[in-house]
C-alpha cells in the first residue's frame, strides 16, 4: 500500500510541469499562435525561479520570478511574430536556443546552491489517511495550482464569451478581425499566458522537483508539453489524460525495472511516448468531427487597415 | 516536420556554441563536451581538467570547447567544426563520440584526436579512460557494510561495458561482505536528466534500497537520498554539498594531469596514438573523503584502496561466476584481462536482473 502511494506521489510530481506548460501552450495555440519556444521559456523560468527563491528565501516569490521570466520571453516572441509578422516556427526555435543560453548565464552564479523545496500541505488527520491522504491532502502548491489552472482554462475556453472569441481568432482570424475583435491583442495575451505557464512549469523543477539549479535541467520537457498539446487535439480534458499518462508510464517503467521484469530498458524508456501517443490517438479516433487543430494555427496575420 | 525542426535546432545550438578563438602561433586545443560545464558531474570535471591545462600551459596554447553536444552522428559536425577552426589536438569526451571522432580523424590525418572511454583508435586518434571499476569495488564494500536492508539501488545510464563493469565490481565487492546482498538496477537511458534521475532514486528507495549508487551525472539522486534519510555515493565529482549526511564517498575524475601530459607531448612533437587506461595508481581518478561511516568501515575502505593502488587486489579476481552459474574464462592469469573488462557485457551471479539487450 505504501508503495502504491509512493508511486502515485511520484507520478503527480513528474506530470505537473508537463501539465502546466502544456496548458499554457494550449491557450496560445487555440488563439492561432504556434510557439515552439516552450523549452526555452521553461529553462529561463527555472533559472529565474531558482534565483528568486534563493535570493529571497521564498518559494512563492521564486515562482513569481519564473512566471515573469516566462512572460518576458514570450513577449519577445509576440513582438517578433505578431508585431513584425515573422515566421512563428523559426522564431519559436530561436526562442528555445536563446532561452537555453540565457538560462545558463542567469543560473551560472547559482549552480551548486541548494534551497529548501516547496512545502507540502499538511492537514492533521486528513493527510494521515492511508493511501489517499498524502495524495489528496499532502501535495505542494504547484500540484493543486496546476489542476485549478487546467479547470480554469477549460471553463474559460468553453463557458465564457472571451474564450469563444479567443477560439474564433485561432480558427479564422480574418472573420474575427472583420467582426471587430482585436486579433493581435488577443493573441498577444494568449502568448503571454503561455509564457507565464511555461515559466512556472520551469520554476517548478528547481523549486519543488529537484531543489537545485543546473543548466539544461528541463531536459526536453518543453518539447514533450508541445507534443501533448497536439496529441490531445487541443482539448483540455485530453491534455490532463495525456500529461498524467505520460508521467505514470515514466514512473511505472522505472519501478518495473527495479522489480527486474526483464524487458529491455531501452524499450521501457520509449514506453511513455508510445503509450501516450497511442492512447490519445485512439481517443481522437473514437470521436468523429474531423481535424480539431485551430484552422489558423501558425499562420501570420497582418490586419488590413 | 517537427523532427527535422528539432534537428535544425540542434544544428543551430552547435553553431552557436563555438567559443571565439584565435591568435597566431599558439597550439589550438579543442574539447567536445556532452553536457553543460555547470553539470557538476562528468562535463564539469573535464572542464576542470581543461582549466588545469590552461593554468599550466596557457602561454603556449589556446583552448576552445563546445558544450551540450549530443552523442551520435550530430557530433561529427561539431568535431569537424573544431578542426576547421584550426584546432590541432581535439579531445572528445564521451563514449558516444567514438565513431564520429574516428570518421573525422580519418578525414584529417594531420590533426590529433583523443577520445575518452572508447576502444577504436587510428594513427592520429588515441583513447583514454580510467579504471573506475576499482572505485566501484571500494564503494561496493562500503555499501554492503552500511546497508541495513541488504538492498542496494543502482541507477545506470546506458548498458555499455563501462557501466556494466561498474555494477559487477560493486556486487562482487558487496558479496565478500554479505553473500546475500541484493542490487536493484534502473536504467535511466540518459546521462543527464535531473528529474528522471530523481524519479529513479525515489523508485529504488520505495522498493527498499537504502544505499543509492548512480552512474548518471546530476546530483539529483544524492539529494533524494538525503531527503529520505538514506545513504548514497556521488558521481564524477564532489557532491557532498547535496548530501552532507548522505555521501559516503565519490569517484572523482581528475583529468588535468593527463591533459597536460598529452598537450606537452603535442607541443614537443612526440604525440603518438596510444591507449591509456589509468587506475588509482595513475591519478586518473581519486576517491572523495570517506564520510558518514564508522571508523572501521572507513579503515576497510582505505585498506582496499591501498591494496588496489599497490596492485595487490584486483576487483575482477578469478573465479568469477556468470549469471548462468558457469565460471567466466580467466584470460588475465588470476583475474579477468583488460579486454574482458572493457567489453564486459554480462552480469555476474547474484544480480537478479537481465542485462538489457542480452
Amino acid at each position: 500500500m505504501a508503495l502504491v502511494e509512493a508511486i502515485i506521489l511520484a507520478v503527480l510530481a513528474a506530470s505537473t510541469p508537463l501539465l502546466i506548460a502544456a496548458t499554457g501552450e494550449l491557450v496560445a495555440e487555440r488563439s492561432g499562435v504556434l510557439n515552439l519556444g516552450v523549452e526555452g521559456m521553461m529553462i529561463v523560468g527555472a533559472a529565474c525561479g531558482f534565483a528568486g527563491a534563493w535570493l529571497t528565501g521564498s518559494i512563492f516569490i521564486g515562482a513569481l520570478f519564473g512566471i515573469v521570466a516566462g512572460m518576458l520571453m514570450s513577449l519577445v516572441f509576440a513582438l517578433m511574430t505578431l508585431g513584425l509578422a515573422v515566421n512563428q516556427v523559426a522564431t519559436g526555435l530561436a526562442l528555445t536556443i536563446l532561452g537555453i543560453g540565457l538560462s545558463g548565464l542567469i543560473g551560472a552564479g547559482f549552480v551548486g546552491e541548494r534551497i529548501t523545496p516547496a512545502a507540502h500541505l499538511a492537514i492533521p488527520v486528513l493527510t494521515d489517511i492511508p493511501l489517499i491522504g498524502r495524495v489528496l491532502f499532502g501535495e505542494d502548491g504547484f500540484v493543486y495550482f496546476s489542476i485549478a489552472l487546467i479547470v480554469g482554462v477549460w471553463w474559460f475556453l468553453y463557458r465564457t464569451r472571451a474564450g469563444l472569441i479567443l477560439r474564433a481568432c485561432g480558427d479564422n482570424h480574418v472573420s474575427a478581425h472583420a467582426l471587430g475583435y482585436p486579433v493581435l491583442r488577443i493573441r498577444t495575451f494568449a502568448v503571454m499566458f503561455g509564457g507565464a505557464c511555461a515559466g512556472l512549469a520551469g520554476a517548478y523543477l528547481p523549486l519543488a522537483y529537484t531543489p537545485f539549479f543546473i543548466p539544461g535541467m528541463t531536459a526536453g520537457r518543453g518539447w514533450i508539453a508541445l507534443a501533448l498539446v497536439v496529441f490531445s487535439s487541443w482539448r483540455p480534458g485530453r491534455l490532463v489524460v495525456g500529461a498524467y499518462l505520460f508521467g505514470a508510464v515514466t514512473i511505472l517503467q522505472l519501478h518495473a525495472q527495479g522489480w527486474g521484469v526483464g524487458i529491455p530498458s531501452q524499450f521501457m524508456s520509449a514506453l511513455p511516448y508510445l503509450a501516450t501517443v497511442i492512447v490519445l490517438v485512439l481517443i481522437s479516433r473514437a470521436r468523429t468531427g474531423g481535424s480539431t487543430a485551430p484552422a489558423a494555427l501558425g499562420t501570420v496575420f497582418v490586419p488590413d487597415r | 516536420m517537427r523532427k527535422s525542426l528539432l534537428a535544425m535546432a540542434v544544428g543551430l545550438l552547435l553553431a552557436g556554441g563555438v567559443g571565439a578563438a584565435s591568435a597566431a602561433d599558439k597550439l589550438k586545443v579543442g574539447f567536445v563536451y556532452l553536457g553543460p560545464i555547470g553539470d557538476l558531474g562528468w562535463t564539469y570535471q573535464h572542464d576542470q581538467g581543461r582549466q588545469a591545462l590552461v593554468k599550466e600551459l596557457g602561454d603556449k596554447i589556446e583552448t576552445t570547447y563546445l558544450e551540450n553536444v549530443p552523442e551520435g552522428p550530430d557530433s561529427e559536425r561539431a568535431i569537424e567544426q573544431l578542426v576547421r577552426a584550426g584546432n590541432k589536438l581535439i579531445f572528445t569526451t564521451s563514449f558516444g563520440y567514438m565513431d564520429p571522432t574516428l570518421k573525422v580523424a580519418k578525414k584529417y590525418p594531420n590533426v590529433h584526436f583523443e577520445h575518452a572511454t572508447g576502444y577504436k583508435r587510428n594513427p592520429n586518434m588515441s583513447t583514454y579512460s580510467a579504471k573506475w571499476y576499482q572505485g566501484r569495488y571500494i564503494q561496493g564494500l562500503i555499501a554492503a557494510k552500511m546497508s541495513k536492508s541488504g538492498v542496494l539501488g543502482y541507477i545506470g545510464s546506458f548498458p555499455i561495458p563501462e557501466v556494466v563493469s561498474g555494477i559487477n565490481a560493486t556486487i562482487l565487492a558487496a558479496q565478500t561482505i554479505n553473500p546475500n546482498i541484493k542490487v536493484k538496477i534502473i536504467w535511466a537511458n540518459t546521462w543527464f536528466d535531473p528529474g528522471k534521475e530523481a524519479d529513479a532514486a525515489k523508485a529504488l528507495i520505495d522498493q527498499g534500497a537504502d544505499v543509492i549508487m548512480q552512474h548518471t551525472d546530476s546530483p539529483a539522486p544524492m539529494q533524494i537520498a538525503s531527503e529520505r534519510g538514506k545513504l548514497a555515493f556521488g558521481q564524477d565529482s564532489e557532491m557532498i554539498k547535496f548530501g552532507p549526511k548522505t555521501q559516503l564517498t565519490s569517484i572523482l575524475d581528475t583529468w588535468g594531469p593527463y591533459y597536460i601530459e598529452r598537450v606537452k607531448a603535442e607541443l614537443a612533437g612526440t604525440w603518438k596514438s596510444e591507449d591509456t587506461w589509468g587506475g588509482l595508481d595513475s591519478h586518473m581518478f581519486a576517491m572523495a573523503p570517506y564520510t558518514n561511516m564508522p571508523d572501521d568501515v572507513k579503515k576497510m575502505a582505505e585498506d582496499a584502496q591501498a591494496a588496489i593502488t599497490a596492485g595487490k587486489l584486483h576487483p575482477f579476481k578469478c573465479p568469477i561466476v556468470g549469471q548462468d552459474g558457469k565460471p567466466i574464462e580467466c584470460k588475465g592469469g588470476d583475474h579477468l584481462d583488460d579486454g574482458q573488462i572493457l567489453g564486459m557485457n554480462f552480469y555476474v551471479k547474484g544480480i537478479d536482473d537481465k542485462l538489457p539487450g542480452k
